[in-house]
């Protein structure tokens, strides 16, 4: 059997489900669990990371002939550090708000092994373009994954999605839900869902493949 | 030998039964809670027994509807899920909502037991992991108090039993103070004969002494539960408290106190003791227990709550692999005199 | 283009690395100066709007609000401008004194911690308290945020002067949690005792420089009419 070319669409498409970063490659576990309390705010550190992530992933890959192996991984930091400072004060202008519940972790992102690992595994092989959808597709799994994990977390903790209410008066509020801890069990919860669908996926593959053979 | 034992047996030890199966033993667990289950519904009335119920028939459905959507058996016929139920119910404020005890039930079992292989592979206790669950997701709800022997506890369900899910409950009347919050909080601990008999609030099934003592006696008795884990936890509370006692004794309690109020007593004789989260060797079992004792002892003295018995059986569970790592059965044949 | 890069096993000439570093370095500084001149005066136009709400809050009876700073002398003197620890005064519909806030500073358990308090000239008391900016581990120093306990210490922490009107009577101190007993004391939160304590500090620095200032010359300073509506 021959080994299909990867197409440009591949490389998009493998972040969303098949390679995903948090469901499937789990990394980036800080920011996934620590500033998923609420929809809006899973949306915003998604799409911060996201852009960190193609312009490292840019930048790393314009510059892969010129930055020597041994200093690569403290030339990526560099970059890295400089797009998230970036963010930084990008976020601040829009809204001192935004900045504030996003807190620390906007800092944090440097520290985001996803983006090193994109930028070593990735980007510094491959071509800007490749680079490019390489990174956007990583970074739309990373935000789709925090979204979904935000939702539910939004949903059972204050009864809100996007800070508007859902239910009629006295909803009770799962405290557990908002804290650390909620953050854990809802991702658990999606892993299980995931690597569940993924199995049947498999399975069913494998069914087809009998029958073809 | 490892090799070899793969090839040799089937089942893991013991080989000789002395033909207890899991179901014979939960029955005779259920008959030791039957008198604790019994006062329970005398002491809170219909709004306890409605919770109790519900609590047994959420735990029962999740194992049910989880063995049937992964193909499996259903194992609920051993009993050992009903029997979690039934103590997860006997763990709870009285006046807890329905909804919420179903709840903490679907994830005692389908979190606690279930996905870590069910029966015979859990790390923690379930009934304790639903009750965690709630504790941390509904802080309020599960420090509501119903006062017991309220006149018309047979007649009407508290309002707040019946609340719709996902609904915050309403009260009926002002929450009342366990013998814990009241030492905790206004440094009250009197060794009174109500507390003694029974007579306080608390949580369903934690507030007579005596019945639960009973119960464990019967099971003591007829072989089915290590006496050492609540006697080893009976002591290390006792010792550590009157020390403390001597220490301080306007600031702290006395051992009678301690071992009668809130949950220690159905914490030591029914939940320390499951058979899987504790440890495997006696040894391993005093240690065991000494650690729930201390850890229980540590967090109602200087914790910020009260109560600290399901935490304090829920770390021990953590460790209680470790222990039996830490402590192995002397292999017959070695050790000791063999050169 | 696609695959590994041919894996190299000889040394990079230290020269090769020095160009790299240097110049990725160059390069990324330059990005982040750009984009600091670009954004900085809607970083600016944000922080005022934000300061402006946050005096809103902490002092919701004012109706005015006028910013005041202090003369080389020591006397309290209106001034345009937004200086880095901005104090208000608040005036109410009808012109008459409300209240004060004050921006304060210091150091945290991981950076500076910016606050806003209101002082009362009724009762002599910090009446309300808000955070403007902090870097403390989320989690544990972020409670003094949110933590119920530790705000209840704002609803009237005593700030009375001494019979000289010269410094505060007593000391604001931070105290163990659960352990307070005097109206001038702030309870602390178990598990963030550096960053509580840090508050303490921050506010009676602050009230120590300010209060008698205030108390000696902000009745004598006539609002400005129709000043910046807050």
């Amino acid at each position: 059997m021959a080994i299909k070319p990867v197409t440009p669409t591949d490389e998009f498409v493998k972040g969303l489900w098949r390679d995903n970063p948090v469901f499937v490659q789990v990394l980036g576990m800080c920011p996934a669990l620590a500033v998923s309390n609420t929809a809006i705010n899973a949306l915003a550190m998604g799409l911060a990371t996201t852009f960190v992530l193609v312009m490292a992933g840019l930048s790393v890959s314009l510059l892969r002939h010129f930055i020597p192996r041994e200093a690569r991984i403290v030339s990526y930091i560099c970059i890295i550090a400089t797009f998230v400072t970036c963010v930084d004060y990008a976020i601040m202008a829009i809204s001192i708000e935004l900045h504030r519940a996003l807190g620390a972790f906007i800092a944090l992102i440097v520290v985001n092994c996803l983006i090193l690992g994109r930028s070593e595994a990735f980007a510094s092989k491959h071509h800007p373009g490749r680079a490019i959808l390489d990174a956007l597709g990583m970074g739309a799994g990373f935000t789709g994954a925090l979204f979904f994990i935000g939702i539910v977390r939004e949903i059972l903790g204050s009864g809100t999605l996007f800070g508007v209410g859902l239910f009629p008066d006295g909803f009770q509020a799962w405290t557990i839900m908002v804290l650390p801890s909620g953050g854990f069990l809802a991702m658990a919860v999606w892993l299980l869902l995931v690597n569940w669908l993924k199995k049947r996926e498999a399975e069913a593959a494998g069914r087809a493949e009998e029958v073809a053979s | 030998m490892a090799e070899l034992k793969k090839y040799l047996e089937i089942g893991s030890s013991p080989h000789i039964t002395d033909g207890a199966s899991v179901d014979v033993i939960m029955r005779n667990v259920f008959l030791a809670l039957l008198p604790v289950t019994v006062f329970a519904i005398y002491a809170f009335g219909i709004g306890a027994a409605l919770v109790l119920a519900t609590a047994t028939i959420s735990c029962i459905l999740t194992e049910h509807l989880l063995c049937k959507a992964t193909g499996a058996p259903s194992t609920v016929g051993d009993w050992s899920v009903a029997i979690t139920g039934l103590l997860y119910g006997l763990t709870l404020p009285p006046g807890l909502p329905l909804w919420m005890v179903a709840v903490g039930g679907v994830f005692g079992v389908g979190i606690g037991k279930f996905l870590f292989g069910g029966l015979g592979s859990n790390a923690f206790n379930p009934a304790l992991v639903g009750r965690a669950f709630l504790q941390a997701a509904f802080p309020q709800a599960m420090t509501h108090w119903q006062y017991p022997f309220l006149e018309n506890r047979f007649e009407q369900v508290p309002t707040s039993v019946l609340a719709m899910p996902f609904a915050e409950p309403a009260y009926d009347a002002a929450t009342a103070a366990t013998p814990l919050a009241r030492m905790k909080f206004e440094a009250l601990f009197a060794e009174t004969p109500e507390l003694m008999a029974g007579l306080t609030t608390g949580s369903v099934g934690e507030t007579c002494g005596v019945l639960i003592l009973l119960g464990g006696l019967y099971l003591v008795v007829r072989n089915f539960m290590n006496w050492r884990i609540p006697v080893s936890i009976f002591m290390a509370v006792a010792v550590m408290t009157w020390i403390f006692q001597q220490i301080d004794p306007a600031t702290y309690p006395g051992p009678l106190f301690m071992l009668f109020s809130g949950g220690l007593m159905l914490g030591a004789v029914f939940m320390a003791t499951d058979m899987v989260a504790s440890p495997i060797t006696n040894p391993g079992c005093w240690l065991y227990g000494v650690l729930i004792g201390v850890l229980v002892v540590v967090i109602r003295f200087w914790g910020g709550m009260p109560e600290g018995v399901m935490y304090a059986i829920l770390l021990a569970n953590a460790v209680s692999p470790h222990i039996d790592n830490l402590i192995q059965p002397r292999v017959y044949g070695t050790g000791r005199g063999v050169q | 283009m696609n695959g590994p890069a041919p894996v190299q096993f000889e040394r990079t000439p230290a020269w090769k690395m020095y160009r790299s570093i240097v110049g990725i370095g160059a390069l990324c500084a330059l990005l982040i100066v750009t984009v600091f001149v670009a954004t900085a005066d809607r970083i600016a136009a944000n922080q005022a709007r934000f300061l402006a709400r946050a005096v809103a809050e902490v002092l919701p009876a004012a109706h005015t609000t006028v910013s005041v700073g202090m003369d080389a002398a020591g006397r309290l003197v209106p001034t345009s401008g937004v200086p880095a620890l901005p104090v208000f005064l608040g005036y109410d519909a009808s012109g008459a004194l409300t209240g004060a806030v004050i921006t304060a500073q210091g150091m945290g358990y991981q950076d500076n911690i910016r606050v806003l308090y209101s002082y009362s000239f009724e009762i002599d008391a910090i009446v309300g308290f808000k955070v403007l900016d902090s870097k403390e581990t989320p989690g544990l120093g972020d409670k003094i945020e949110i933590e119920p306990h530790f705000l209840a210490n704002f609803e009237a922490l005593d700030a009375s002067l001494n019979a000289d009107g010269t410094a505060l009577a007593n000391p604001i101190v931070t105290v163990k949690e659960g352990a307070k007993t005097e109206p001038w004391q702030l309870d602390g939160i178990t598990g963030a005792t550096i960053t509580s304590v840090a508050i303490g500090d921050i506010l009676n620095a602050s009230a120590n420089l300010w209060i008698p200032v205030l108390e000696r010359d902000a009745l004598s300073l006539t609002p400005v009419s129709d000043g910046e509506d807050s």
